[in-house]
């Protein structure tokens, strides 16, 4: 695997690609929940003022109150990434800063943004008047989607930059913001994430309540649980299959290097086959194992098996992808995640077509339980695919990620390294932990105060009577 | 004023609004952190509880803004300062990591333990973060940031005595304002004894502060002559205002008026931010890079002054939406129907 292009890499590199593929990785876990939870609490919000639905509006509150949680964690581990930009690679924010760093400007905002109306929103549920408090939560997900935009933006710039030209003494020049912003990657890009945020989001809150249902709650409460953001997600997997298409073509057209280790096509050609799986061998240049369906990579890049696809002897060595089984497996996994959650929703619309009903066997329900962590895992593997696939350009064809790694001494990195996956840990534990927490309370004492959430309200109990109670005794 | 100048003053704001509204956060999370065991401090600790949870962990916003804004219209200066001080600056964001996450965690862990565990890293974080966003611009102060990947030294670049006594004024200054709210907050509330507490604290808090202050331009006078001559010869009205507006506060604190206090301390903060601001002008990195030279492209400054403006608009009013609400509750609210 090791080409002696990567050996020749400085040593800094492993350890800050490690830990920036790490804090990413989780911080886009986090994501689809600032994303997409605050678009289904509104529904569900919208659903019980309208109907006078206590069980809806109670899911509103939780789902809130989770989404807060979330979101705190959300901005630390933003705070993170923010700062890796400078310690980890400064050859990209030194140089380049100016090109792409307006679409962060724009996500600044919209972050504080949709930080302010969340505490807006939790503040809201027992002081304002019911619609006065939907309608000022309704600006949440689309403040979300701006913010979506802006870092969408920023990345498919690094895959298909535009909007400069490099000068003579290799810096950017006529630099146009537009032209940043709007790149070519953008709309594919934009797309295929944020319905694969709101499938995440979905599957994953239904998820919990599949499990109630596992467990004989089937009360209203629970249905509206899983109907809600199931029904969501299950109308976006057929078009999260059309878009997720159509980003393939466009990337086998703009990134041929990532097409070719995604479908790991060694050699250019027409009539490619598609391997499913299998391992690539860069001693010899070749694929082991796996399962190889004659033409269909052709047909799938280019609508006919006669489509020519470039491989890796159409690449310069030193721009070779490096990690090929990586971003090959992970594509797979990510097709084949999509796949199956297409059959999970076909057999939800036939129960649904036939019985007006949910199916009620067990297996579906399980099937339903594993749909929220499937989600996860293919969009990890997404990430995979685009951030790995790009390699070794940090901005493809313009800078290579060994040239804009930082020069601090690589023992220190793997000192800071090893310091994040403690901590990362740690809040990765407690957060779940408290999401559990949160919800065996709501299940033990249906209408406790559930305020205590960051970004909410002062704790009124706690106000005066505990400092002077504390007093008189 | 030029359009990177501009950006600049942008930039000294935003460091401005990230110090008035962390700064005394940081504070209460040491003190929290020395309140003793788990009986002996559980008052103080409840008082820092109730004045300290609506003040917001997304103040950090203000830190992300403040690292967007300068990598795009001085990456240069961004770079250098970024990979120079990375012992320091990783240091300060796992403060930032730990507070945050203990925050978020504590408001819902449900046994003792858990909380007791939860406020200790709040409290360590408190004290890293401040200590090492300080020594930070004390190694900017001193001039040891040259430009260049990671060109400086590791180590000297921020362990010196000019960056360990400007971490140690940004500790003790957070110290001192929070002890100043928590004065006033006690009084509001009618606890005596939290309010001696508290009081004595922040006299103590306040000499130190002092002190360190001191120690930092006498470092400087040893260290960075031109950099002490330009505090003195330039900053003196700024840095004299800045230290009277924050005495005011200890005082307001002890009539217990509250809003005037906040606006006080804020004067303050402000005030020893512009110092140094006016001190370095015009240098991004003293006394390598100016601001014109370690300028990004004019079109990408205009959009960040854009930028900035649009941020402006829609952000404070915003807040200033929220900031009514929390105060209509804090009036309005009762107690026996809110639970």
């Amino acid at each position: 695997m090791i080409s002696d292009v990567v050996l020749a890499a400085p040593e800094q590199l492993l350890p800050a690609r490690q830990q920036m593929a790490f804090t990413l990785m989780f911080h886009i876990i986090l994501v689809p929940m600032g994303v997409a939870l605050p678009a289904l609490m509104l529904i569900a919000n919208f659903k019980g003022l309208r109907r006078n639905d206590p069980a809806a509006l109670k899911l509103a509150r939780r789902w809130s109150h989770a989404a807060a949680l979330l979101f705190a964690v959300g901005a630390a581990s933003g705070t993170v990434l923010s700062f890796e930009m400078g310690l980890l690679w400064p050859g990209l924010t030194g140089r380049f800063g100016d090109v792409f760093g307006i679409p962060f400007a724009m996500e600044g905002i919209a972050f504080f943004l949709e930080a302010i109306f969340v505490a807006i929103y939790i503040y809201g549920w027992r002081r304002l008047k019911p619609w006065t408090h939907f309608w000022l939560g309704l600006p949440i997900p689309f403040i979300a989607l701006i913010g979506t935009f802006s870092i969408i933006s920023a990345n498919a710039w690094m895959n298909t930059p535009a909007g400069f030209t490099i000068g003579a003494d290799g810096e950017p020049t006529d630099i146009n913001p537009l032209g940043v912003i709007f790149n070519k990657a953008l709309p594919y890009e934009l797309s295929h994430f944020i319905v694969a945020a709101y499938m995440a989001a979905g599957f994953t809150v239904a998820s919990v309540y599949a499990v109630g249902w596992l467990r004989g709650r089937r009360d209203r409460y629970h249905r509206l649980g899983f109907l809600i953001p199931f029904t969501i997600a299950a109308v976006l997997t057929p078009v999260q299959f059309a878009v997720g298409d159509t980003v393939a073509r466009a990337v086998f057209k703009d990134q041929p290097a990532k097409f070719a280790a995604m479908e790991v096509v060694t050699r250019s050609g027409t009539n490619q086959p598609e391997v499913l799986f299998g391992r690539y061998d860069s001693a010899t240049d070749t694929v082991k194992g796996g399962i190889s369906i004659p033409g269909l990579d052709s047909y799938l890049a280019g609508g006919n098996r006669d489509t020519y696809v470039q491989g890796f002897n159409d690449i310069p060595v030193d721009s070779h992808p490096s990690n090929v089984t990586i971003v090959h497996s992970a594509f797979d996994v990510m097709v084949g995640i999509g796949t199956v959650l297409l059959l999970l929703v076909l057999w939800y619309a036939i129960a649904y077509w036939r019985r007006r009903d949910v199916p009620h066997s067990k297996l579906f329900l399980w099937f339903a339980v594993s749909a929220g962590f499937l989600t996860y895992v293919a969009v990890e593997a997404g990430w995979i695919v685009t951030e790995v696939g790009r390699q070794p350009w940090i901005v493809y064809n313009v800078l290579r990620t060994s040239d804009a790694v930082t020069a601090t001494p690589a023992g220190t990195l793997w000192i800071g390294f090893t310091v994040v996956l403690g901590i990362y840990l740690l809040i990765g534990v407690g957060t779940v932990l408290v999401l559990r927490a949160m919800s065996r309370r709501w299940r033990l004492q249906d209408d406790t105060i559930d305020e205590s959430v960051p970004y909410g309200p002062r704790l009124t109990a706690l106000e005066e009577p505990a400092v002077v109670k504390e007093e008189t005794s | 004023m030029t359009t990177a100048e501009a950006v600049a003053a942008v930039v000294l704001a935003t460091i401005t609004i990230y110090a008035c509204t962390g700064v005394a956060d940081f504070g209460a999370g040491l003190w929290d952190l020395t309140a003793g065991g788990r009986e002996r401090g559980r008052r103080p600790r409840e008082l820092i509880d109730i004045a300290i949870t609506p003040v917001w962990e997304a103040n950090h916003v203000w830190l992300i803004f403040l690292l967007i804004l300068t990598w795009t219209a001085f990456g240069t200066a961004f770079a250098a300062i970024m990979t120079t001080l990375y012992i320091p600056l990783a240091l300060a964001l796992l403060g930032i990591v730990l507070r945050a996450a203990s925050f978020a965690i504590r408001k819902d862990a449900a046994r003792a333990g858990a909380r007791h565990l939860t406020g200790w890293l709040f409290g360590i974080g408190s004290v890293l973060t401040p200590f090492f966003l300080g020594a930070t611009l004390g190694a900017v102060l001193a001039g040891r940031v040259p430009v260049g990947n990671a060109a400086g030294n590791q180590l000297t670049s921020w362990f010196n005595p000019v960056s360990l006594a400007t971490g140690l004024l940004a500790v003790l200054a957070g110290a001192f304002l929070s002890a100043v709210y928590l004065v006033a907050e006690a009084d509001r509330r009618g606890a005596t004894d939290l309010r001696d507490y508290f009081r004595v604290r922040a006299m103590a808090a306040g000499v130190g502060a002092l002190i360190a202050g001191a120690a930092t331009l006498g470092a400087l006078l040893a260290d960075q002559r031109e950099m002490f001559d330009r505090l003195m010869g330039r900053s003196w009205p700024l840095l004299l205002l800045g230290v009277l507006a924050l005495v005011v506060t200890f005082g307001l604190a002890l009539r217990g008026r509250v809003r005037d206090l906040r606006l006080a301390a804020a004067f303050g903060v402000a005030a020893l931010v512009g110092a140094w601001g006016v001190a370095q002008y015009p240098y991004l990195l003293p006394f390598s890079l100016t601001i014109s030279a370690g300028a990004g492209a004019t079109v990408t400054l205009q959009w960040i002054l854009v930028c900035s403006l649009v941020a402006v608009l829609l952000v404070l009013p915003s807040l200033g939406l929220l900031f009514t609400l929390d105060q209509r509750e804090r009036v309005g609210e009762d107690p026996t129907t809110s639970r």
